[in-house]
């Protein structure tokens, strides 16, 4: 493991209206590390891993992606989403263009690819997540679990440092999870950095490098899978634990 | 009656022609203009600076709220001493432009809000700029929930190109008033004027649903 940060989160603080959702965050993503972060709903998971991106803007705070603090009102947020690959837990796949033209829409809209250049990727990309026979569908021919396969693979195709996973396998028939599971796995396994909201305790276990715990806006507990899932000591991880598991 | 409507027909039919042409044409222009000012209010109105945005509220209130004959002849007098030399078919055309352009407004916006916000979501994580999230993105989704409201438009542009015929600008009702005035007969051309406009209305609206049933196939 490459001990360079990529992510570092000062004191990041997020209300929504009255609300405090998100109570002072300090943590650090390293290259290559596989972060799942798992919680109880409404404890600020998905909150924390959008203000990642700033699709949520936090209230106060620092991102620091690359070095670069990316909520300066200075810094152009979009130029650092391009290298911030996020799947959702509905899609959110285009229905107006075929499962390859989702794919290139941005490498080459961003001008980062040809139109050919982005195809050949999209096609290869395709080919590794079993979708190479869908390249002209549109997404209403396809099940829950290929949508979410395209969502990953039009993420890929940006070529990002960071793959942020909300929820990813939510809103899935049980019987598509394993497949979405095993191209996540396979991006991890490969040095992608990965953050992962999750339900899947199993998955968070077996492909984590690191487990944050989250409980009312915080980061209660954080360490190895083995340390988070055998010998935690925070009460309210153990009962979190004890009724998911 | 009947007969007279024959006679005026067989007579006038190229009175009738023309006006119905103006009619169609004069709509036309109407929205299509004032769906390209309309969608840019609406952008405009759903956008985060508070000016602008204020800005736009008033023009469409002020538009939805007012008669179009008074908006008619507020272009009708006002454009002159700008435009010296414009026609009043011009002034017309404007003012229904502007009319058409508000409405639209309100089309373009419930159809862009009706897109899923995961849609933009998605956009704004890949990188993608506000312009193209707009044009790539939201807008032609946007458009299925658009046009059907748009063919509206386009019908009822038809029936209030008639109120201009107080300008004489050659479209339906104003080829009634001359046919009325050379036949010294009232009734029978409005009859028959009336029947082109259920004719056109009728077609169009039954060409709509079809329009309709096809974009829907496609989900």
């Amino acid at each position: 493991m490459i001990d360079k940060p990529l992510i570092e989160i000062v004191d990041l603080h997020k209300y929504f209206g009255e609300l405090e959702v998100l109570k002072g965050i300090n943590e650090t993503i390293k290259e290559k590390e596989v972060v799942t972060i798992i919680g109880p709903s409404g404890c600020g998971k998905s909150t924390l891993l959008r203000c990642m991106n700033q699709l949520e803007i936090p209230t106060a705070g620092k991102v620091i992606f690359e070095g670069t603090n990316i909520l300066d009102k200075s810094v152009d947020p979009t130029i650092h989403r391009r290298k911030m690959g996020m799947v959702f837990q509905h899609f959110n796949v285009f229905p107006h263009l075929s499962v390859l033209e989702n794919i290139t829409l941005a490498p080459v809209l961003n001008k980062v690819m040809t139109k050919e250049a982005a195809e050949q990727k999209a096609l290869e990309l395709l080919e590794k997540v079993g979708l190479q026979d869908k390249v002209n569908e549109y997404p209403r021919k396809l099940s829950g679990g290929q949508k979410q396969r395209l969502a990953i693979v039009r993420a890929m195709a940006m070529d990002p440092k960071v793959l942020l996973f909300d929820e990813p396998t939510s809103s899935l028939d049980p019987e598509m999870v394993k497949g979405v599971l095993e191209v996540i796995k396979s991006l991890a396994i490969t040095g992608m950095t990965t953050v992962i909201v999750t339900h899947e305790m199993g998955f968070a276990r077996e492909v984590s490098d690191r487990v944050w715990f989250m409980y009312e806006g915080v980061i209660a507990e954080q360490g190895t899978p083995d340390e988070v899932f055998n010998h935690t000591k925070h009460p309210r991880a153990i009962e979190f634990l004890s009724q998911i598991l | 009656m009947i007969d007279n409507i024959i006679r005026i027909l067989d007579k006038y039919w190229m009175v009738f022609l023309v006006g119905l042409w103006y009619t169609i044409w004069i709509a036309l222009v109407a929205v299509i203009l004032g769906t390209v000012l309309g969608t840019l209010i609406a952008i405009v109105r759903m956008s985060k600076n508070k000016v602008s945005k204020s800005i736009a509220l008033v023009y469409i209130e002020v538009i939805r709220g007012t008669p179009i004959l008074l908006q008619f002849y507020l272009f009708w007098l006002g454009l002159p001493y700008i435009f010296p030399n414009i026609s009043d078919l011009t002034s017309v055309l404007i003012a229904l432009c502007i009319n058409s352009s508000a409405y639209v407004a309100e089309c373009v916006r419930a159809g862009i809000q009706a897109v899923d916000s995961g849609q933009r979501e998605a956009a704004l994580s890949l990188g993608l700029t506000e312009r193209n999230i707009m044009l790539k993105v939201i807008l032609p989704q946007a458009i299925k929930n658009i046009l059907p409201a748009l063919g509206n438009e386009f019908i009822v542009m038809i029936k209030e190109t008639s109120i201009a015929s107080i300008f004489f600008v050659g479209e339906l009702m104003t080829a009634f008033k001359t046919v009325q005035s050379n036949a010294f007969l009232a009734l029978e051309p409005l009859i028959i004027v009336g029947f082109i406009y259920l004719v056109i209305t009728l077609t169009l609206s039954h060409g709509m649903k079809v329009v309709e049933r096809r974009l829907n196939a496609n989900d």
